[in-house]
């Protein structure tokens, strides 16, 4: 079975939960923006949590099923069409043979995910099926999907139930304006002032364009203020650089004090910016589902407050288990 | 050395051997991410030695932060002890200096260069008082260098140049990234070199390419079948000027499946070569060449 691309979105792209142990080479995690979204997509159509599903940003693919199946689309507000009717969101359908989905214009969110019983089966590369487009590795031929291409689909394990929900309060989206991204002060804090790491958490900036699965760069707040000193050698003449590092997922570096950018799932392993603190892990899902011109609060916290929303998100996560299960 | 620790959020330690970067920052960041890994720690996922720091990822639920903090600690202290000896291996890397890709390339990022009327090989010779291009590829060319870190894309190494601080050739990034750099360009940035392992953006003074691949995620050149990515960290490189024919016969060499890079084992100890560099150089180079 294979779903045939007959157009491809803005960039979608084969995803599961990551390919960890390669960080130390420049080998990102990869993996779905919005893992939370990716698995519930996986659970509504039988598959196993960490099945390979189509991440699609901002604008959905067009594809036509080869074999009956069932389907589910999470995560953003990207409204399915079933030949041209439209379907719901968060809810698995059946799909016939011959048939094309496509997508209406993107309502909320940015990142949808698209699971199809059996799972996307491509090839396993260092134990993942997510692509990494910068290293060509990984995924359908290392790249995004074009037209034409020809997607293998794999062999559903058990007969998934079609019409199945997730209600809206398990489904974890992004909730209130401006967004809030949870950071932990940290790393290269003390290059800045007092002053400037105040105006940072009290600031609100505003998701740019360039927002991407390496990173997601920040607007609109005052430029930081540095602490003066002598350049150490090796690390360049701007305040804002170190000697080269690792950058952690979900670091925020502020190139130039400018414009922070928090890296993500396709993060490039280090460089040399400084990096004023990191967006705790629970809310890494909700940075994928930001647009553009979204207005983002950082709001500081210590690790026992990041730790408490870890527990949240799993307790979460567990409650959509045993809702689908 | 006083290494500094961070927290990176609720899954990462981030550790600061040194602000500047030197070869004992480096060492001590490969011997405690060895020992890190040797220490099987439960719960961490991912051990990252950089140039003159180093990272651990982690998960919380598995380990306490606090309790890995302490750990790392342990093991970073007891580094001070050990001998800064390591068995690793010297590459030699054909470069084709002043080829014709990155030229075409620096010319069409011209607007964002320190120096837009002439190349980033004649500014780098410039500013670091050399008074040729040719004297700057000899002194880019005639000491080998660490593989410091491995990273930034897949596969791409950062060297740090095995001669005392004031030979060190250094040079600013471009004044904005270009969004474009030939596969395979040596690149130069602060004071580290570069292999760009991919095509894509880049920051770093350009000033050759080498017609040997070191990433290949298909794993069908012969001495990247084991592993996609040709370096680690501790190996050093030593560039060998080539000219066009010998970059051409290079190409086709490895397109046919019959280019051998020359790979030799070597030990390398660093208070032995802090006693005299250019000496211990030499015998390093006897080890590429056998003689």
């Amino acid at each position: 079975m294979a779903i045939k691309v007959l157009k491809p979105g803005l960039a979608t792209t084969v995803q599961d939960l990551g390919r960890p142990g390669y960080y130390h080479i420049g080998i990102p995690l990869s993996g779905g923006m919005d893992r939370h979204a990716l698995v519930a997509a996986n659970l509504l159509v039988g598959n196993e949590e960490g099945a390979a599903v189509l991440e699609a940003v901002f604008m959905g693919p067009e594809l036509e099923f080869t074999e009956d199946a069932t389907v589910a689309i999470t995560g953003a507000q990207l409204p399915p069409k079933l030949d041209g009717e439209p379907r719901e969101t968060w809810t698995s359908f059946r799909v016939k043979r011959g048939q094309i989905l496509s997508f209406d214009f993107l309502k909320q969110g940015a990142r949808g995910y698209i699971a199809v019983s059996g799972g996307i089966d491509v090839p396993i590369v260092l134990g993942s099926r997510s692509t990494y487009a910068l290293g060509a590795l990984g995924g359908f031929k290392g790249r995004k999907l074009e037209a034409g291409d020809e997607v293998p689909v794999g062999k559903a394990a058990a007969a998934a139930k079609d019409g199945r929900a997730v209600a809206t309060d398990l489904r974890g989206q992004p909730a209130g304006m401006p967004a809030e991204l949870r950071a932990m002060p940290g790393l290269y804090w003390h290059r800045i002032t007092e002053a400037a790491g105040n105006g940072f958490f009290s600031d609100t900036w505003k998701v740019a364009p360039e927002a991407d699965r390496i990173g997601y760069r920040f607007k609109g707040g005052k430029p930081l203020e540095f602490v003066p000193r002598e350049p150490p050698f090796g690390a360049g003449s701007d305040p804002s650089n170190i000697t080269d590092a690792c950058y952690p997922y979900g670091s925020i570096q502020v190139p130039g004090g400018t414009e922070p950018i928090v890296l993500h799932r396709d993060a490039v392993s280090g460089g040399g910016y400084f990096m004023v603190g990191t967006v705790i892990a629970a809310d890494m899902d909700l940075i994928g589902q930001l647009q553009p011109n979204t207005p983002v609060k950082f709001v500081k916290v210590d690790m026992n407050q990041a730790l408490a929303a870890r527990k949240n998100r799993a307790e979460l996560l567990g409650k959509l288990r045993t809702a689908l299960a | 050395m006083q290494t500094r620790f961070s927290f990176g959020g609720d899954e990462h330690i981030f550790a600061e051997v040194g602000e500047a970067m030197s070869l004992e920052a480096f060492f001590k960041s490969l011997f405690v991410t060895n020992a890190v890994r040797d220490a099987r720690i439960k719960g961490v996922t991912e051990i990252c030695p950089a140039n003159a720091s180093y990272q651990i990822k982690f998960d919380p639920d598995q380990i306490k932060p606090d309790d890995l903090l302490a750990e790392l600690k342990r093991l970073d202290a007891g580094s001070e002890k050990s001998e800064p000896v390591i068995k690793t291996r010297i590459i030699e890397i054909p470069v084709l200096y002043n080829d014709p890709w990155t030229h075409e390339t620096l010319m069409r990022f011209r607007e964002r260069h320190q120096d837009p009327n002439g190349t980033d090989l004649e500014y780098a010779a410039r500013i670091n008082g050399l008074d040729s291009v040719d004297a700057f590829i000899k002194a880019h060319s005639s000491a080998p260098w660490f593989v410091s870190m491995v990273g930034f894309v897949a596969g791409l190494p950062f060297l740090y140049q095995m001669v005392e601080r004031k030979r060190q050739l250094q040079a600013p990034k471009y004044l904005r990234p270009r969004t474009d750099t030939p596969k395979l360009t040596v690149g130069h940035g602060g004071c580290f070199s570069c292999i760009y392992s991919v095509r894509g953006a880049g920051g770093y003074q350009m000033f050759g390419i080498t017609p040997m691949p070191i990433y290949d995620p298909n794993q069908k050149i012969s001495y990247l079948r084991d592993f996609m990515c040709l370096f680690r960290p501790g190996d050093i490189v030593k560039w060998k000027p080539i000219d066009r024919p010998a970059y051409d016969a290079a190409v086709a060499d490895v397109d046919a499946g019959r280019f051998a890079p020359v790979i030799r084992d070597v030990s390398f100890s660093l208070t032995e070569f802090n006693r005299d560099i250019d000496a211990y150089n030499r015998k390093l180079d006897g080890v590429l060449h056998g003689h």
